[in-house]
């Protein structure tokens, strides 16, 4: 087992010496995932619902209970602090869940509205269940209230006993759930999981196979593909959503929300993230000119790699923030900012053979580059 | 074609870290420097000593973190035995409760505020940005010599620095104006509730002055302290090996490698004047020795009034002089330990007790602590802030052994029976000291087996620190950049011709920094080439 520290807290890299067998249980049975070091806040009273359509990029007055929403939250110039889900459990209860710690920020609009923000981190745990047996796996454990629970919908069950809450998210853009335990019941529903799972395959995966699947989905890192403007040291280094890509979740005609009026003027964006993929017998062949066969990453890599838009190396036009090899799409892909007007067509990606810097060539396509129908799937 | 020629180009008076600076730098320029030192150690206030055989103390500064980059690569000084080990650690010990530790892992530091208040604990990430920010502007100013004429090369600076400014954003350019005008307790209340974390940040904001924390001004002192990089990290403080006397060597190797000669035990009795320009030194051996041009590392004052007179000097230059604050305020306690102290509030010997350890549980307690001093008293509750090096650098106490030092404010210079009544408070001052520690863990006096007290007249008379100021002048606005020390007095110049100052009484001030070092040595460089 390896171990890594996600927000302070020691969590597992990977159960097994080698990841490639839990990334595998998430594509074909299912993995789980303890992810309780995410951030969590229980927001409630009786302007929650106002306080977070203020607060939040996404118009949370149209989020019907029961329903979970992905959004992110700028400060006052429309540069984005975080990003997370909002679950609505009840007409004036929500479960905000976010990478960075966000609780001060929150704290610090609540002003004037009668509205509670708890941070429950510590409080609630959190395990992933994801892949294409996920559902079944956990109808076998006995949530049956999930049978027919639509993606981005959550529910409240209960499994081995205990009340927890399922949301259909996750982190892998596959079929998935996402559980919610307050903290004493969940080693409980883990075990009761786990023993469930024993019929389909499912092994505990850790973050190693999580971020592999991450990259395959789209799905953006804080403090990987961009960074919490709160704490950012130079304004270059910090995004709108429109940068990455998360402009479908601004609606600039609602209700003010903070940023509202600083992303007025940003809606043309001038670098935007886009997918790489990045072209294998351009590899290889480099590989070949020094006699080895093309080394792939066994790992998802995060380092910034420049993006050239020649050959030669000489225009840079952005750079990719994180990338994996694909063993489901057997593609090497990756995530990258890049300059607006050569964001189409192809581009030229650093690649390091033999200690020797080259370029090779990378197909510049939509970043969901694993999009797979069950993942919203309805039953 | 002269008839004379001087055996020095250069004479240096006093052999602190700014004048080994300056030496290094003109020697390495091919000047022929010397430097005098009266006391037996090189170093001045950055020295290390050996009271008690195998224990060695830092004995007046203690910690390094502003010591600039530049000088350590130009006068390649990790060569010469630089060496410092940064801290992973800021305690703040409370009777109650766990006390507040910040570590270098900012979740860690989170968790830890968390305990307190949640809300401070998010913030505090985004205060070590704004300060980082605002500390890598200072150290822009603190890297060249302030302004002080219509020069162009002094012009030019000030375009510089404008437009620093400018390049800041509209949020930082507030900050920054509120960091040079309000107290460090109003900057601190703008951004944090609880006080156990604005207690020990606060304490950054008092060090050297005779201000409180609600005295307007140290917010800016509080900034001072975030100048520091160790290694290309901002605002972190390190250990010396070999205490901070380490460092003074380490520039006294790489002076005497270009040349300089470097005479201890040599007191300097006064400076020769001929017609208004400097000509040598007279020690107090009555030994004269003359040079083109003379560097006192000793503060303005005593540079000018003691060693030159105030009958070479303008009334107004005097005038100046007696104006420009020194005010004394902080006393050290150094011991020597046969074994660790333990923490009430967090027991064993843990990491918290390798970095920095500071008593000022909260804003009152460090206001109250001036209260006192205001009317000429030290605090019997004083802030302290204490170190243990030999956890962090065995080199400095037989092993099982260690040494504890102890920075202590307030101890104003002025009691109000006088400073030479000081000879009679040292060992209350000593014990008032102890007995706030042992609050905070019991039985440390029972392991203390040697004890130096440092109030601010010994700091004078050891170390000649006028007033026992550790800064060379309190670090306030009114006294820093080309009003440091005085208008007219900056750029290193003084109204004696080829008589210079290089200590921490120039731009940029205190801490072991050595820019005003550098930028003297720079500044005479520049101005008569060879």
């Amino acid at each position: 087992m390896a171990w890594t520290v996600w927000s302070g807290y020691y969590a597992v890299q990977s159960y097994l010496l080698q990841h490639e067998q839990e990334y595998f249980a998430i594509r074909t049975a299912a993995g789980l995932l303890d992810v309780s070091p995410l951030c969590k806040y229980r927001v409630h009273g009786p302007d929650s619902t106002a306080f977070l359509s203020r607060v939040m990029v996404r118009d949370i007055v149209r989020l019907p209970v029961g329903r979970v929403a992905y959004t992110c939250w700028c400060d006052h110039n429309g540069h984005v602090i975080g990003d997370g889900t909002v679950l609505r459990q009840q007409e004036t209860t929500y479960l905000v869940t976010s990478t960075d710690p966000s609780y001060a920020w929150f704290c610090r609009h609540q002003r004037g509205l009668a509205v509670q923000v708890n941070d429950v981190t510590d409080d609630l745990a959190a395990l992933a269940l994801q892949g294409p047996v996920s559902r079944e796996v956990l109808l076998d454990a006995g949530a049956r209230e999930i049978e027919k629970l639509a993606y981005y919908h959550a529910v409240r069950t209960s499994l081995a006993g205990k009340s927890i809450w399922v949301s259909r998210t996750g982190y892998t853009g596959d079929l998935g759930y996402e559980i919610w335990i307050p903290v004493e019941h969940a080693l409980t529903v883990w075990d009761a999981l786990v023993v469930s799972g024993e019929n389909y395959a499912l092994r505990p995966a850790g973050l190693s196979a999580l971020d592999m699947c991450r990259v395959e989905a789209g799905l953006l890192l804080q403090h990987v593909d961009y960074h919490n403007a709160l704490h950012a040291l130079v304004n270059s280094r910090k995004s709108t959503p429109f940068e990455l890509g998360l402009g479908w979740m601004v609606n600039l005609d609602r209700a003010p929300f903070i940023g509202q009026a600083a992303l007025h003027g940003l809606v043309q964006p001038d670098v935007k993230l886009v997918g790489l993929d990045i072209d294998w017998s351009e590899t290889e062949a480099l590989y070949r000119q020094c006699g080895l066969p093309p080394a792939l990453p066994t790992r998802a890599w995060r380092t910034s790699v420049p993006v050239y838009r020649d050959r030669a190396r000489r225009r840079q036009i952005g750079y990719a923030t994180s990338g994996t090899w694909s063993p489901v799409l057997k593609k090497n892909i990756a995530l990258a900012t890049v300059m607006t007007q050569h964001a189409a067509g192809q581009a030229q990606i650093e690649l390091t053979v033999e200690h020797v810097r080259h370029a090779v060539t990378a197909r510049i396509v939509p970043h969901r580059f694993f999009n797979p129908p069950r993942k919203t799937a309805h039953f | 074609m002269p008839m004379y020629r001087d055996k020095y180009d250069v004479i240096v008076v006093g052999g602190g870290h700014n004048g080994l600076v300056c030496a290094a730098y003109l020697a390495r320029a091919g000047r022929r420097v010397l430097v005098l030192e009266r006391r037996p150690v090189l170093g001045g206030a950055a020295v290390s000593e050996e009271p008690l055989p195998g224990f060695t103390f830092s004995v007046a500064s203690y910690v390094v973190s502003l010591f600039r980059p530049r000088i350590i690569r130009e006068l390649e000084l990790a060569r010469h035995g630089y060496h410092v080990i940064p801290m992973d650690c800021a305690f703040q010990p409370l009777h109650d409760g766990h006390g507040l530790a910040r570590w270098t892992d900012s979740d860690r530091t989170r968790r830890e505020i968390a305990r307190y208040n949640r809300r401070d604990a998010e913030t505090y990430p985004e205060f070590s940005r704004a300060m980082t920010c605002m500390g890598q502007f200072a150290a822009q100013i603190i890297n060249r010599p302030a302004p002080t004429s219509l020069t162009w090369r002094h012009l030019r600076t000030m375009r510089d620095l404008g437009r620093l400014v400018l390049g800041l954003d509209r949020r930082d350019q507030d900050l920054l104006l509120k960091l040079v005008t309000l107290s460090a307790a109003d900057f601190l209340d703008q951004w944090f509730e609880s006080e156990v974390l604005k207690g020990p940040l606060a304490a950054s904001g008092i060090i050297g002055t005779f201000r409180g924390v609600r005295s307007p001004g140290t917010a800016y002192v509080l900034l001072h302290h975030y100048m520091g990089e160790i290694d290309g990290a901002f605002r972190s403080w390190g250990f010396s090996q070999g205490g901070t006397g380490g460092v003074s060597l380490a520039c006294a190797r790489a002076a005497r490698q270009f040349g300089t000669e470097i005479r201890t035990e040599s007191p300097v009795a006064s400076i020769l004047i001929q017609t208004g320009k400097a000509r040598g030194v007279v020690l107090e051996s009555g030994e004269e020795i003359t040079a083109d041009a003379i560097v006192s590392n000793l503060d303005p004052r005593h540079t000018l009034v003691g060693l030159v007179g105030a009958q070479h000097l303008p009334d107004e230059v005097i005038t100046q002089l007696g104006r420009y604050k020194y005010r004394g305020s902080s006393g050290k306690v150094n011991l020597a330990l046969d074994g660790l102290p333990s923490m009430t509030c967090r027991p064993g010997i843990g990491a918290h007790l390798r970095g920095d350890i500071a008593i000022a549980p909260d804003v009152d307690y460090l206001e109250r602590a001036f209260d006192e001093a205001k009317y000429g008293a030290f605090s019997r509750h004083p802030f302290i802030n204490v170190v243990i090096p030999s956890l962090t650098d065995p080199s400095v106490a037989p092993p099982g052994k260690h040494v504890m030092s102890c920075f202590v404010q307030y101890a104003p210079y002025a009691l109000k029976e006088g400073p030479e009544n000081w000879n009679c408070q040292r060992d209350a001052f000593g014990d008032a000291v102890l007995a706030v520690l042992e609050e905070y863990m019991p039985g440390l006096k029972d392991r203390v087996l040697f004890r130096q007290v440092l109030t601010p007249l010994d700091l004078e008379r050891e170390f000649g620190l006028t007033e026992g100021n550790i800064f060379h002048g309190e670090l306030g606005l009114e006294q820093l950049l080309f009003q440091r020390p005085a208008w007219g007095l900056a750029d290193y110049r003084t109204p004696i011709r080829n008589l210079w100052l290089c200590g921490s009484g120039t731009h940029p001030g205190g801490g072991i920094m050595g820019a005003s070092g550098e930028l003297a040595a720079k500044t005479m460089l520049n101005t008569s080439p060879k």
